[in-house]
């Protein structure tokens, strides 16, 4: 199968569709970006390359369609084969990646949201609360599998790093509209740590969109969609 | 590779779909296992399944040479990538290895609940916007078998482990609360599946006994119906 024509549909400010642009950009896969204005109503093409969620990231490599941003990010591992490996080679610890990697998709996002719709101080501390639960079993996670290097892959970004990873814009953001502390010395000194190694590495500092865009978008259109509808799953 | 010496363990209870996946693709590698069967997962968590899952303090909880690996999904990824003898849960080619992900996920995130949530609505709920959702996820999956015997294509693969829930607790719950669901006029191939997938016996060896899942069923929805009166 020739390794040409790899296209990927997302939009600028998705964590999920960074993940892929992060795993193309690990493994220096050239491809064409198509940004889709979900405002505009969802494109033809979004919905035939996924009649199932009619959700971006939509990985197209050859017109085949790849969905589920962990699910494309596995699979940009093992086709592009050369260079470092996102997933580890050991079974085990791959069991693990991945484990973290569930956990990160079922927490973090939402814990994410709470930030988002808290519109008074006690929702905004069990907001901090909830997302401190979470931030310190990753911070136990990270201490185990980097084994005193800087990413959870070890010397190189892997699966968790790209999985967790890919909301570090989003933290600056609820750091900096809501003067909170999302990771401390205290209890997250290594994930603290971390997020400035991730943000600084070559594969991220270039596609990672600016905080202060971040902002912008998230008080003009993220918060005001939420105020405007019920929250729903994402 | 696995070693010389080998020892593997599962925590399970025994009407958990979850628990019986992993059960079902341990026999299906032909892998000899211990069974620890968690008596009160409600109430009363065993110290071990505390110990190896600590996280989410849930089964199944595989451990293997001491090491635990919990999540079902992840466990029958680990079990394949470990025992690569006997069938492969997963085909080789990475683009059927992500659709195989991407249908397992589905399954897991977004068919199960929707079908779970219309069958235990209550009488008194207006049904029909579930019943639709349900019916959709179904029929995706209904579409996904055309031309093939089982989801995994001529053999069992991970997505028809995955998809058991599908074929006995969620038929099981249909027939007890008689809501029409997957029936075979609109899902034809969805219940031939069902019915071959029950057949083989590294499946049907590793159902929980059907008299014994209805009555807990049964119990537990009458618990539900006292507690809202």
């Amino acid at each position: 199968m020739a390794k040409g024509d790899v296209k990927l549909l997302g939009t600028w400010a998705s964590p999920f569709a960074l993940r892929v642009k992060i795993a193309l950009k690990l493994k220096s896969v050239d491809y064409e970006y198509l940004e889709e204005n979900l405002r505009g109503g969802k494109s033809e093409l979004l919905i035939k390359s996924n009649p199932v969620h009619k959700k971006i990231p939509v990985l197209l490599h050859g017109d085949r369609p790849v969905c589920e941003s962990l699910v494309i990010v596995q699979y940009i591992d093992e086709v592009w084969t050369y260079g470092q490996s996102i997933l580890p080679s050991d079974p085990y610890d791959r069991a693990i990646a991945r484990f973290w990697a569930a956990y990160v998709e079922d927490k973090v996002w939402l814990s994410m949201r709470a930030f988002m719709t808290a519109n008074d101080e006690d929702a905004r501390v069990e907001a901090v609360a909830k997302f401190k639960e979470v931030s310190v079993l990753l911070e136990d996670a990270f201490v185990k599998s980097s084994k005193g290097k800087p990413f959870f892959g070890g010397d190189e970004i892997g699966y968790v790093d790209i999985a967790f990873g890919a909301f570090a814009g989003w933290f600056k953001v609820i750091e900096k509209a809501l003067n909170v502390e999302l990771f401390d010395e205290a209890t997250t000194p290594n994930l603290l740590a971390w997020v400035v190694a991730f943000l600084a590495h070559p594969a991220i500092e270039d596609i990672i969109p600016s905080t202060d865009k971040l902002l912008e978008f998230a008080t003009n259109v993220v918060l005001p969609s939420i105020k405007a509808v019920a929250p729903a799953s994402q | 590779m696995a070693s010389t010496k080998e020892e593997v363990k599962l925590i399970g209870f025994w009407s958990s779909p979850y628990s019986r996946k992993v059960e079902i693709a341990l026999q299906l590698k032909g892998i000899k296992y211990q069974y620890l069967e968690e008596r009160d997962l409600k109430n009363n968590k065993s110290p071990e399944l505390l110990k190896y899952n600590p996280v989410h303090k849930k089964v199944p909880v595989l451990i293997h040479n001491g090491r635990p690996v919990v999540e079902s999904l992840v466990i029958l990824e680990y079990i394949d990538e470990t025992w690569t003898q006997g069938p492969a849960l997963l085909p080789k080619d990475p683009y059927e290895r992500a659709m195989v992900r991407f249908w397992c996920k589905f399954i897991d995130d977004k068919c199960s609940p929707a079908v779970r949530k219309y069958l235990t609505l209550g009488p008194e709920t207006d049904g029909e916007n579930a019943r639709a959702e349900a019916q959709e996820c179904l029929k995706f999956l209904e579409n996904e078998l055309k031309g093939k015997k089982y989801f995994g294509g001529q053999t069992i693969g991970m997505v028809d482990i995955v998809a058991i829930g599908v074929a006995f607790w969620q038929r099981t719950l249909q027939e007890i609360t008689e809501k029409e669901l997957m029936n075979k006029q609109d899902f034809p191939l969805l219940c031939a599946w069902a019915d071959e997938l029950l057949s083989c016996s590294a499946i049907g060896d590793n159902l929980p006994p059907k008299d014994k899942f209805i009555s807990l069923i049964r119990s537990r929805r009458e618990a539900a119906t006292a507690t809202t009166k």
